[in-house]
């Protein structure tokens, strides 16, 4: 059954509704390579086995009675732990939500159930996604398909990995300031981080509110703009939730994939390059570059002066929302509860206990640091400051699409990195979001896909930014770019990752 | 700017509620320091004339109809809690004897 799970969830999607394969063998390939080999790459923290293969068998059964289904209807996928799901343990990689059952779903979640899409398992990721490796997962790395003893990228390392090692023909991820964008950078996989409101928050658990967005992690293009069209819309119950109808993504990625960019301006981000880019990053990204021109685009180079800027003012507002965000975790209503050990038992005194307790280290720093931008005396100068850049960040995004449809830039300085390198230095670690966050700030879209291998064989991936609510250019050009590739390699880059080795 | 000791994490673990250990704050002042130092930068970026971006995408509230929406049964959202009675949270005493 090996074939069902190499299979891309648009091939999956056709063989479906011809009947030619069932769901819950669909599903039951994919519960069976996780079993396999899941215990090397850890991408999940818990996985649905019952609860995919009945909503599997209700979609073939609906089938067989000729019933008229969605298009993703029958092909499973993976939800990032910090998606609320009902029913189904939900934690965000933290201990303070160990064996936290949520008592809703997620709107996500929701209309994956209602478009008949079997949900695996929830993928690892660093806590509250906190991180950019899965090193700050509360319950241990997920390791990176294309080498074991390296970083899958993070927050949603889980996602990528699954998708990558083909545990899952599709996850869902979210992205604050790279965490689709990143993993799926280094693991030679695809992930879209929609415009700001594209995609509900209800039911994700909050990091960073201004900042906050879900979106696919997939393994092409076409099945990430497939998942977008499930996913995406307004949501009454999120009220940064856009109102107007999005359009077909599925559409754009289709018409994309006839590689014809005749007349698309294209922008290199001169910020987003040069000096702090690994040489082989930066070569991939040139040959990608030319078979854009190739395409008959035309490739200008634009600055955007402030994106220097953006990490500083990213590493005041994150903290600062997340502080605020993460006071729920008091003790009381739900989650870990620790009494003092000495001393009387007040309701302060338990929740000081219980969040020193149950959050990692990670958290800890993050929550101290907005505690400390957001406190009299400093919020002038830090987080009104950082307010500041924002609007200076958005500026030049507005320039540069003045001139351009679309920019592009690698979408992470380096390739996978060995565990423990940067986890003891925190401003290394923050500098692997360098090129993906400007788009959380402006809250545009961004969408990265593999452009090859660098030279130390680890994959590289190439980012496209487009303006708020042009999310449709992400998958036209990512499509034409991907097809472009393809026919240059002969087959996916990820059948050049080395196998992984499976338990019977 | 600023410096960010010892004292002042324990001050900010207080604000925060959460209980460090000495070592703990001794390791994350240090931490802290070089992070503070990178980021503090941001407040020479921008002049007084740049307005203040708190959400990246415009939008205005809108009013919905005052009916009833979804809701929870109180059991299960109890049913998750560190402890109940009698169909509430059960949380420890608020304030000190002493207050």
């Amino acid at each position: 059954m090996s074939d069902l799970t190499r299979a891309t969830a648009a091939e999956l999607a056709t063989r479906l509704a011809a009947c030619e394969v069932s769901s819950v063998e669909v599903t039951q390939a994919h519960l069976d390579r996780i079993g396999a080999v899941d215990g090397a790459v850890h991408a999940f923290l818990h996985t649905n086995t019952d609860e995919a293969l009945a909503a599997a068998a209700a979609v073939d059964t609906a089938r067989a009675a000729g019933e008229d289904l969605p298009a993703l209807a029958g092909v499973p996928i993976a939800v990032k732990d910090v998606v609320v799901t009902k029913g189904q343990v939900t934690t965000a990689g933290s201990k303070i939500l160990e064996n936290w059952i949520p008592p809703y779903d997620a709107t996500l979640v929701e209309r994956l159930r209602a478009a008949g899409m079997p949900i695996l398992g929830k993928t690892n990721m660093d806590e509250f996604a906190m991180g950019s490796s899965t090193e700050h997962s509360a319950y241990g790395p997920t390791r990176n398909p294309w080498d074991l003893e390296r970083i899958p990228g993070g927050s949603g390392g889980g996602s990528a990995a699954a998708v990558a090692a083909f545990e899952a023909p599709l996850a869902i991820g979210t992205d604050t300031g790279g965490s689709i964008r990143q993993p799926a950078a280094v693991t030679g996989t695809v992930g879209v981080k929609p415009t700001y409101g594209s995609v509900s928050r209800y039911g994700l658990i909050a990091l960073a509110s201004s900042l906050d967005q879900a979106g696919p992690c997939t393994r092409t293009v076409l099945d990430s703009a497939l998942l977008h069209d499930v996913i995406g819309g307004h949501d009454p119950r999120d009220s940064t939730s856009l109102s107007e109808r999005p359009p077909s993504y599925t559409e754009a990625a289709k018409a994309g994939a006839t590689a014809d960019l005749t007349g698309l301006k294209v922008g290199v981000v001169t910020e987003l390059g040069g000096e702090g880019y690994q040489s082989g990053v930066r070569a991939s990204f040139e040959a990608s570059l030319e078979l854009l021109t190739s395409a008959g685009a035309e490739i200008v180079e634009v600055s955007c002066p402030s994106f220097t800027a953006a990490l500083a003012a990213y590493y005041l507002i994150l903290p600062s929302e997340a502080s605020s965000n993460l006071a729920k975790f008091d003790g009381m209503r739900f989650g870990l509860r620790v009494e003092p050990t000495e001393g009387p038992i007040t309701a302060e005194r338990v929740m000081a206990a219980t969040r020193g307790a149950g959050f990692g280290d990670e958290v800890k720093r993050r929550i101290i640091l907005g505690t400390y931008a957001l406190s009299a005396g400093y919020y002038d100068a830090y987080y009104g400051s950082a307010q500041k850049v924002r609007t200076l960040i958005q500026r030049d995004f507005a320039a540069a699409f003045a001139q351009v449809d679309v920019l592009v830039s690698p979408t992470a300085p380096t390739t996978a990195f060995r565990f423990g390198d940067k986890v003891d230095d925190p401003m290394a670690m923050y500098l692997n979001d360098v090129a993906t966050i400007p788009a959380n700030l402006a809250g545009v879209p961004g969408l990265s896909l593999p452009s090859g291998l660098s030279d130390d064989g680890l994959p590289v991936g190439f980012q496209i930014l487009a303006p708020a609510r042009a999310d449709e250019r992400l998958y036209r050009v990512g499509a034409a770019l991907e097809s472009l590739l393809l026919a240059q390699w002969g087959a996916p880059l990820l059948s050049r990752a080395p196998e992984l080795e499976v338990n019977a | 700017m600023s410096t960010i000791n010892s004292d002042e994490v324990a001050r900010l673990a207080a604000l925060a509620r959460i209980d460090l250990a000495p070592d703990e704050i001794t390791r994350l002042a240090g931490e802290l320091d070089v992070i503070v130092q990178a980021v503090a930068t941001v407040s020479e970026v921008a002049g007084d004339d740049v307005p203040a971006t708190s959400h990246p995408i415009p939008l205005t509230n809108v009013l919905r109809e005052d009916t009833v929406g979804q809701t929870l049964p109180v059991a299960d959202v109890l049913a998750q809690a560190p402890a109940a009675e009698g169909g509430m949270f059960l949380v420890p005493q608020i304030l000190g004897e002493e207050q």
